[in-house]
């Protein structure tokens, strides 16, 4: 009897031995994304100020100047982050139709067989490596441009925008379909019911009662196309120069950082982590305002 | 409660050494390797980088020695040689003067060329250093201004930093700040070959490793791009693969490892990875 006992206390002293040990972990496993973030922003941050603090740089100079010539101790990103914002818009004004369109079509208008085949292939749009995207946009979309525009190179603007459309659309698909499947049977039904068309109940009720999945879905596209670099480094063209038309060959923030940090070091490189800082801005602004777009839709 | 915050106290903790250590590691990269016994550390151009690792290999074989190489640029493998941080410093440019101030012993292992290339289409097969540096700063911008058709120049250029860039800017006669701004920006050789090959209007600059058939090359002064015309002294694009050491710091196994490059073995494994041997 007691050395029964004993062993029960054993054995229950081992499982909760075990208890204890896996819930740690899990919390640890759980903090090591908080902590991943801490590191990678603060080591970012504390990189890329560097410069402005210690070596007496002017952030007002980096942020608007238009010369970018690291041997001459010259940085200005003025180029490249108008060059982003462009491309980002641009991608936008492309990519939000097409994508939202198709979520439509997936969600209300598709027999479920096309459905069936369709949903899969945008999906898996999203699994190509983006640098596949990149070779692609070099082989196919660079030559095509130069051709049909009669320009002296392809590398350009519009290519961008071509490439970061076609990135973009699986996010933008996959989310705003989601969201328009979950407004709920009844407004589709109420709608009919008052005569309007199909057409009529997808623009006038559905798309509406979705908005905020949908916004949050062109929010999450466009923190895809702002980010994208390696695609965007091959068709880009990675030239110097404020953009003036959909022509010129542009400088994202993300090639610059992936084009130089190669070869940098010391006060060029530190800059590149500023350049980081600069993007890194543009992600964070993106994130607060699709949390603020999730908080509404929650209402 | 307590139980938590000695977690928190813990990670805490975690999270301390492990920016200490990674701001650690930054400064005495290379240097952990200084002690002498078998191992070499050097550091410098990403040129010179592949070629030094391919000896290197060889060179374990036979004496044992392990020779570590950082690809950090001829800059700032220069700056290691000069500082102590490592023994032996990579460059793919001559050394500017206040780097010659500091005592620097330099070996030249070999020889790159550097070769103007053209799409095949082109007309334009020589060209003068002069007209070199009008097309590359922008004061040339049609190729009918050459001697070739009447079509835009699309100039293509390495990105700032690269050995390369630095090595033509410095040989042709133009500075970072004065390359066309619309240049389009390759990263590395390849790129900048599949660039030119596929544009009729670029031009740009290689290694003479990259030569192929896909691209077509420009002769400078009406010499040629060959290695032969490099050891001539008659090609003038071309730049000197250097070690650079200084006589206090080198052990006896970065001596050999210098040596071994130079000897017939070393200079045969030159050849085979398209840089152009001293002899």
């Amino acid at each position: 009897m007691p050395r029964q006992t004993v062993e029960i206390k054993k054995s229950n002293k081992r499982k909760y031995m075990l208890e204890k040990l896996s819930s740690r972990l899990f919390q640890f496993c759980a903090l090591l994304s908080v902590i991943s973030l801490l590191l990678i922003v603060g080591f970012v941050f504390y990189k890329g100020s560097l410069p402005f603090l210690v070596d007496g740089y002017s952030f007002f100079d980096f942020l608007f100047g238009v010369d970018w010539v690291p041997s001459e101790e010259k940085f200005g990103i003025l180029p490249m982050i108008v060059a982003s914002i462009y491309a980002t818009i641009g991608a936008l004004v492309i990519g939000v139709p097409i994508g939202l369109f198709t979520a439509i079509f997936l969600a209300e208008i598709a027999p479920k067989r096309a459905a069936k085949l369709i949903s899969p292939a945008v999906q898996l749009l999203a699994g190509i490596p983006s640098v596949l995207y990149g070779v692609f946009g070099l082989a196919l979309i660079v030559p095509f441009l130069q051709n049909q525009l009669n320009l002296v190179k392809g590398q350009s603007l519009i290519a961008v925008i071509l490439v970061l459309a076609i990135m973009m659309l699986p996010t933008i698909v996959t989310v705003a379909e989601t969201a328009i499947r979950a407004v709920p049977k009844t407004y589709r039904e109420g709608s009919l019911a008052l005569g309007a068309s199909e057409i009529e109940t997808i623009f006038k009720v559905v798309v509406p009662s979705a908005k905020s999945g949908i916004m949050a879905a062109i929010v999450l596209g466009l923190g895809r196309a702002i980010g994208e670099t390696m695609a965007v480094i091959l068709v880009a063209g990675n030239s110097l120069i404020l953009p003036t038309s959909l022509t010129d060959s542009v400088r994202p923030l993300t090639t610059n950082i992936a084009l130089e940090m190669g070869y940098a070091f010391g006060t060029h490189q530190e800059m590149l982590f500023a350049t980081g800082i600069v993007l890194f801005s543009f992600i964070l602004i993106l994130n607060f305002v699709l949390a603020k777009i999730s908080a509404k839709g929650g209402k | 409660m307590t139980l938590k915050r000695k977690t928190m106290l813990g990670l805490l903790v975690l999270f301390l050494t492990a920016i200490l250590s990674a701001c650690g590691n930054s400064s005495n990269e290379g240097a952990a390797s200084n002690d002498g016994s078998a191992t070499v550390s050097v550091s410098g151009s990403t040129s010179v980088g592949p070629l030094a690792e391919k000896i290197a290999e060889k060179f374990k074989e036979k004496s044992n020695v392990k020779v570590e190489i950082n690809q950090i640029g001829s800059s700032a493998g220069i700056t290691n040689a000069i500082n102590g941080v490592s023994e032996i410093g990579m460059s793919s440019r001559d050394l500017k003067e206040e780097e010659k101030a500091s005592g620097l012993v330099e070996t030249i292992i070999a020889y790159d060329g550097i070769v103007v290339v053209t799409h095949p289409s082109n007309k334009v097969k020589n060209l003068t250093m002069d007209q070199v540096k009008a097309i590359f700063t922008g004061e040339v911008t049609n190729w009918k201004e050459l001697g070739g058709a009447d079509m835009e120049i699309v100039v293509v250029s390495r990105e700032d930093g690269s050995g390369s860039r630095d090595a033509f800017q410095e040989i042709v006669g133009y500075s970072s700040g004065e390359l066309v701004r619309s240049a389009i920006i390759a990263s590395g050789n390849g790129n900048i070959k599949t660039t030119v090959a596929t544009n009729k209007h670029a031009v740009g600059f290689i290694s003479f490793e990259y030569i192929d058939s896909s691209i077509s090359t420009v002769d400078i002064n009406g010499v040629e791009a060959t290695a032969n015309n490099v050891l001539q002294q008659e090609y003038s694009l071309s730049r000197p693969f250097l070690f650079v050491h200084k006589e206090d710091q080198i052990t006896d196994a970065g001596k050999q490892f210098i040596d071994y490059i130079l000897s017939p073995d070393g200079q045969a494994i030159v050849g085979e990875t398209g840089a152009i041997p001293i002899k």
